[in-house]
């Protein structure tokens, strides 16, 4: 056990670094689930970052990344989140489908899909969840009916984050007349093709971070499913352990927030008890906690071990922290802290909004009941219903 | 960068889990409570020759001269047994205390062969396993002392749990005792060491609970299927999974003796009392009445994580620490590794 980065890790920070300082937008940018302007300003960004090489350093040369190991990765998500860069607006694809792909693609799908979606060309949406089938994805009605070398897609996709202004949609879809987990397929799909509409759902705050998808007789090749034929039910579920596991919630994400939560008690404390400290320090000891616990498990991966279900744990501690922390936020806020924009004022932090987003943490991803039943029935080997 | 026991670690670890699993099973702790003793000396003299007391003493005393991240998974896997004797306290706090003084009087050398050194640090009215003890350190202000069983007059102190034998230590200080001015750094193995034990404590707690869940039946079904079982299970396997590797990372930082490094042993010790306190609790609500009773397992470690949630620094105590911490140093997520903070 060696808590300490090596002279090279230590290099790899240094120049992280200095290219985030150099090359981070000064001021942040427009919201991407508010207007297209805004969505393709964080085009411009990943574009940026991919011709730094930043777009993905897990992934192959050959992709546009630098093949570091997970723990570079960690260091550089810290020196992301440390210099304030913009929220990756195309998180579902760099970090859900991009591994999906790297395992399950052909070599022909990794040619054409990997290079763009490292360069923001392809912003890509999750279109899984259906208005029936949420917690239940095996309840999913959406077809895909073979036609020669094309799949005809019809149905109803919803909640689907950025899929307002997004490129394409990795979607999963069965084969008319089977059932549950049986015939399904993961397939790809552009969102701008003959016969899909997209409705943009409101958040609780006006913002447009979901939308539903209609799909009316969608044509697209055979060679753009991911996968086996009839395969989609293992697929999402290596796309689903990447998602809880360690890449989609990187721990700097806290480590920022906490250090802001105890700015944001320094300058209030006066007005305050005493007894605050304790829980921003429980919000700092929490953070610090998910890192310690990620880079253990990332130490574990990089010598060869592998993820299992506890994988659900993570998502359901980051997404609890997450709520805590801005409770405390908007407590010390006080009177102040139903205040939304415009009337906010020049705060660097939107608590409010960060705690509006919080919410969602225990929901999406698989809600974390139904991670408490992984957790019971396959780390802990109790009993189904 | 490297947060991973390595073989060596995993197969020592591994060994002495093994042992202390087969010396120190419930039936075995219960043969104790019948008699009202604390301490088995077979067990005690299989720890022995193991050579696990002598994991962190100096070569020349005869020890492994080993780190503490080396001693911390045996530390978690005695919690695990509700081990009686004082294996972690003699490995992991004695033993340093008395390699850090300029004579131990030959007491280090005693203790490797199994004698036992009590000690009365600051931190802890009551002194432990003291009526087994050969020889005490205590204080007398910023002094220590190193007393033998003869020149001290013990008062037991009732624990709730039996097995830890408390007392009150009447002594009189005198230039011959005086060993030392510096406790250094053993308020923090105290608690590094605590905090391992707690979580072994708490994993037992879930493991007892998940067995019982999946035996007992109610509306002809066992309980462990009903989901609001088996949240509350989860949720506390949740808070063991993050308390466990801030303990483990506490061990590997404890050697910086830094305010960081120091900061993380006090973060170490909340986690992992607070995680063993909901998966004791848990394990009582999944037992129901019987988890109130003396006649299910689940006692024995709730009452020691109890016990031990107090030892060597309070929540409180250690809050505090880590609010200084927040206050005097640099945060953010460069600075997740104690080797990282300024001094
Ligand atoms: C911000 C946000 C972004 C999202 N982005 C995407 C996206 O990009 N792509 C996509 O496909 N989906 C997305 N989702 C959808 C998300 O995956 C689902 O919301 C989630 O799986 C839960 O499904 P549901 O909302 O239908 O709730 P339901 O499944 O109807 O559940 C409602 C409640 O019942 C509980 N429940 C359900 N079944 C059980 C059970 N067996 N045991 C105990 N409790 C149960 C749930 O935990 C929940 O609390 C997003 C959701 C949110 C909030």
């Amino acid at each position: 056990m060696k808590l300490e980065y090596t002279p090279e890790q230590d290099a790899f920070r240094a120049e992280v670094r200095a290219w985030m300082e150099a090359n981070v937008p000064s001021g942040p940018l427009p919201s991407f689930d508010l207007t297209r302007e805004g969505f393709e300003a964080h085009r411009d960004w990943e574009r940026k970052l991919s011709e730094g090489r930043w777009g993905m350093v897990t992934w192959p040369e050959a992709y546009g990344g630098r093949a570091l190991d997970l723990i570079r990765w960690l260091i550089f998500e810290e020196e992301y989140y440390r210099a304030k860069a913009p929220t990756r607006v195309n998180q579902n694809g760099i970090f859900l489908l991009g591994p999906t792909m790297m395992e399950f693609g052909t070599e022909d799908q990794k040619a054409r899909f990997l290079p763009r979606m490292a360069a923001g060309d392809d912003i890509w949406a999750q279109a899984w969840s259906e208005p029936g089938a949420g917690s239940d994805l095996a309840g999913v009605r959406a077809t895909a009916t073979r036609d020669g070398d094309h799949y005809i897609l019809n149905g109803q996709k919803t909640w689907s984050s950025r899929a307002v202004f997004a490129d394409w949609a990795f979607g999963l879809f069965r084969e008319p007349g089977s059932e549950r987990h049986k015939g399904m397929s993961l397939i790809l799909f552009p969102l701008d093709a003959p016969g899909v509409t997209r409705r943009p759902i409101q958040r609780m705050d006006g913002k447009m971070v979901f939308a539903e998808l209609f799909l009316d007789n969608v044509r697209v090749p055979v060679a753009d499913r991911l996968g086996d034929e009839g395969q989609g039910w293992h697929v999402c579920m290596a796309t689903a352990g990447f998602e809880r596991g360690l890449m989609l919630r990187s721990p700097a994400r806290y480590q920022v927030a906490a250090s802001n939560l105890l700015t944001l008690y320094e300058n209030n404390k006066n007005s305050l008890p005493a007894s605050v400290a304790e829980r921003v320090a429980q919000s700092w000891m929490d953070a610090d906690a998910y890192a310690l616990s990620i880079y253990s498990t990332a130490s574990r991966l990089t010598a060869g071990g592998s993820i299992g279900p506890e994988s659900s744990t993570n998502k359901i501690f980051w997404s609890e922290m997450d709520i805590a922390l801005h409770q405390t936020a908007l407590d010390i806020l006080g009177d102040r802290a139903e205040l939304a924009p415009p009337d906010l004022g020049t705060t660097a932090v939107d608590w409010l909004e960060d705690y509006i987003f919080a919410l969602a943490g225990p929901i999406y991803a698989g809600s974390n009941e139904i991670q408490r039943n992984i957790i019971a029935e396959r780390m802990l080997g109790l009993p189904r219903a | 960068m490297q947060f991973a026991f390595d073989e060596d670690q995993l197969a020592m670890t591994d060994a002495a889990r093994v042992m202390l699993v087969e010396t120190c099973t419930p039936a075995d702790l219960r043969h104790l409570l019948e008699r009202n003793e604390a301490w088995d000396e077979a067990r005690w003299n299989a720890i022995r020759d193991m050579g696990l007391v002598a994991m962190l003493a100096p070569e020349d005393a005869g020890g492994l001269e080993l780190a503490p991240v080396d001693l911390v998974g045996i530390a978690e896997a005695a919690g695990y047994v509700g081990l009686p004797e004082p294996l972690v306290e003699q490995a992991g706090i004695v033993v340093p205390l008395l390699a850090s003084l300029a004579d131990d009087r030959g007491w280090i050398e005693r203790v490797i062969r199994g004698e036992v050194v009590a000690v009365g640090h600051p931190a802890n009215p009551f002194v432990a396993d003291a009526d087994t003890a050969g020889a005490f350190i205590l204080p007398h202000g910023a002094e220590l002392h190193l007393v033998e069983r003869e020149q001290v007059s013990l008062t037991l102190r009732h624990s709730v749990d039996t097995f830890r034998r408390l007392f009150t230590v009447d002594w009189s200080p005198s230039p011959e005792t005086m060993v030392g001015s510096d406790w250094g750094q053993t308020a923090d193995r105290g608690a590094l060491f605590t905090a391992a034990q707690l979580i072994g404590l708490g994993q037992r707690a879930i493991d007892l609970a998940v067995a019982y869940a999946k035996d007992r039946t109610q509306f002809g079904k066992p309980i462990g299927s009903y989901q609001a079982v088996k949240h509350l299970i989860a949720s506390a396997q949740v808070k063991i999974e993050f308390a466990r590797p801030v303990v483990h990372a506490a061990a590997a930082e404890l050697p910086l003796d830094t305010f960081a490094s120091r900061a993380r042993v006090a973060h170490a010790k909340i986690a992992a009392g607070d995680a063993a306190d909901l998966a004791t609790r848990t394990a009582v609500q999944v037992y129901g009445a019987m988890g109130m009773t003396r006649e299910a397992d689940v006692h024995f470690f709730l009452k020691r994580t109890l016990a031990l949630r107090y030892a060597w620094g309070t929540a409180f105590d250690h809050r505090a620490t880590v609010i200084e911490r927040l206050n005097t140093r640099p945060t953010g997520p460069d600075m997740t590794f104690a080797s990282r903070v300024p001094a």
